[in-house]
């Protein structure tokens, strides 16, 4: 039997390095646009991903515009989003996608153009089409949209086989929920009749939540710490952060896990580069 | 009897839906009136699908069901709900094919009328669409056009934006151009106004001008012909593009492509720059075919 939390842990400790390693890249300028780092969140994606392996089956997913961890757990080629991050035709998203706008055709990821938030109606909508099962990646301030709130509805009018994941770190840029709205998704989800949970991102919790995932439709609001800003390389100071005790627990075996990662993305960057 | 455009959609979509098991969202479809007899009497089981009244998160809808790859119709039943209806379509489903390299067709259908319906829903709305890289406009007028733009559509990968006029739909008549040897002056009529146009030129006969009509199909993207352009050359007036659209968008557009590849000025002729009320005395429509008639009159006179 694998140990569900140490696989989880492997997935997000590629994610995290490979954030880690991204911002020092962004830091030293090789990158000008805007990258969306999602160290900090990376146990959300990793989680969903181990349950969805799990369960042997290849769902759609459409992700957000900070889908680095998403893209990584879900299985994309850490090579093509390099590339993409250089801007090369051979990206994962032909080089046009830079950080917010990833996708892998062979795991079913698809890119997100930019405006928060549509991902949720497209996933719907694909969903309704396919009846086969989706995940849609949404953050605490797109999921306010209309469109979101009002596709939410639908997916429970038509009763989808869909997950809605809320990765809530509270933020809007840096404007909190509670500067924003005066109540919570997994609330409003509810009034929809959507089968709803406000959990935090500790992986065992959240896999508790995905026992009868796409039975029905299903919203996860998961409270989650942002490490970076909303975009490029920098920090809003020392907070909780989930990969550091995940670590701690596993000890050696973690910081080996972690060593591992760091050369795996260090390795793939010089070769990614070298290529030129 | 031949059949007409209303019979050619509605046949097109039990097809569409039926052979091709595609899908056709859109609003109170299956109400009373079935989109002015437009489709056929078919539910969500056959692919007929009823959607919410939150008209953004429709037009997401369609483009989710787009990328998986069925090709779905979209009808929205005035083209001033595109407002609403348009943001993914025009910011996904365009671009999708240029970003991820996943093309995500859809048959758009955009119903224009006029007429005592007021500020928003009237008129067509071409403008839209067509600043959109990814997106192709067609404006089918008669049955064999309509078949046309279906059939193009099935074999192109693009967002088709379908630009409908409901007064079209007992049509079952072909238009063919008009070009005649030393004409004074050519129309290029969009949509509704192809219809317009033609009592147009039969008033301006009656009076001795001699008038070339050259109709317009395609608005995106917009191939100026040789024969055409030849035939504005020769027109001794130059010509004027007709819309049932503000003047500021799609006929502007035209006919500067016009301009800049021929030796003649091409106006345009659309509708005023004003807001449309309900009451006929403050309505704004289409011109009709005794104004353009006079605004031919007055450029030939200047
Ligand atoms: C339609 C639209 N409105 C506004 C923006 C500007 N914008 C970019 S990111 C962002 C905040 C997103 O916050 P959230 O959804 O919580 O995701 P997070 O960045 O926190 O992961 C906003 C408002 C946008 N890109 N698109
Ligand atoms: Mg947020």
């Amino acid at each position: 039997m694998k140990d569900f939390r140490l696989e989880v842990f492997k997935k997000a400790s590629l994610c995290r390095n490979f954030e880690n390693i991204l911002y020092e890249k962004v830091q030293e300028k090789l990158i000008k646009f805007p990258v969306y780092l999602s160290a900090g969140q990376e146990f959300i994606a990793a989680t969903i991903s181990e349950k969805i392996s799990e369960l042997n089956i290849s769902p759609d997913i459409f992700i957000q515009h900070r889908g680095h961890s998403t893209y990584l757990s879900f299985g994309g080629s850490i090579d093509e989003l390099i590339d993409e991050l250089l801007g090369r035709k051979t990206g994962c998203a032909l080089g046009m996608g830079g950080s917010a706008s990833i996708q892998c055709k062979k795991k079913n990821i698809y890119g997100h153009d930019g405006l928060m938030g549509n991902q949720v109606p497209i996933g719907v909508g694909a969903c309704f089409a396919s009846k086969c099962p989706t995940i849609v990646f949404v953050g605490d301030s797109a999921a306010e949209e209309d469109y979101c709130l009002s596709a939410i509805g639908w997916a429970s009018t038509k009763n989808l086989p869909i997950l809605f994941v809320v990765e809530d770190n509270n933020l809007s840029i840096l404007t909190e929920k509670k500067v924003r709205r005066n109540w919570e998704m997994h609330d409003v989800a509810k009034g929809m009749q959507v089968k709803s949970f406000n959990i935090s991102d500790d992986p065992l919790i959240i896999n508790k939540h995905l026992q009868n995932v796409f039975d029905f439709p299903l919203l996860l609001n998961i409270n989650t710490v942002r490490k970076f800003w909303h975009a490029g390389a920098g920090t809003d100071g020392e907070n909780f952060d989930r990969y550091e005790e995940e670590l701690k627990y596993f000890g050696d075996e973690g910081n080996a896990i972690d060593k591992y990662n760091k050369n795996l993305v260090l390795d793939a960057w010089q070769r990614q580069l070298e290529k030129q | 009897m031949a059949k007409t455009v209303r019979e050619t959609i509605k046949d097109l979509t039990r097809h569409h839906l039926l052979e091709k098991k595609s899908m056709c969202f859109g609003q109170c479809l299956t109400a009373v009136g079935w989109v002015g007899g437009t489709l056929p009497e078919l539910y969500e089981d056959d692919g007929m699908v009823e959607v919410t009244t939150a008209d953004v998160a429709n037009g997401g809808f369609v483009v989710g069901a787009a990328l998986k790859g069925i090709r779905p119709i979209y009808v929205v039943r005035y083209q001033g709900f595109q407002w609403y209806n348009a943001p993914i379509i025009v910011n996904y489903a365009c671009k999708s094919k240029e970003i991820w390299g996943i093309p995500c067709p859809i048959f758009v259908r955009s119903i224009a009328m006029e007429g005592a319906i007021g500020p928003v829903a009237g008129s067509s709305h071409h403008s839209l669409f067509q600043r959109m890289p990814g997106s192709k406009i067609i404006s089918p007028m008669t049955p064999n056009e309509y078949d046309f733009a279906y059939k193009e559509f099935m074999r192109d990968d693009d967002v088709y934006y379908v630009s409908e006029h409901r007064r079209s739909y007992d049509n079952n008549k072909e238009f063919e151009n008009i070009i005649e040897n030393g004409a004074d002056f050519t129309l290029f009529p969009i949509s509704i106004t192809r219809f317009d146009a033609e009592k147009a030129r039969i008033i301006l006969k009656e009076q001795g001008y001699s008038i070339n009509i050259i109709h317009q199909l395609w608005i995106k993207p917009f191939v100026f012909k040789n024969e055409w352009r030849e035939a504005l050359n020769q027109s001794k007036h130059g010509g004027m593009v007709l819309d049932d659209d503000y003047e500021e968008g799609a006929a502007s557009s035209i006919a500067h492509s016009m301009m800049i590849d021929s030796e003649k000025k091409v106006y345009t002729y659309g509708l005023e720059h004003r807001t449309a009320g309900f009451h006929p005395d403050v309505d704004n429509l289409p011109p009709s075919p005794e104004l353009i008639a006079d605004r031919v009159k007055t450029i030939i006179n200047k």
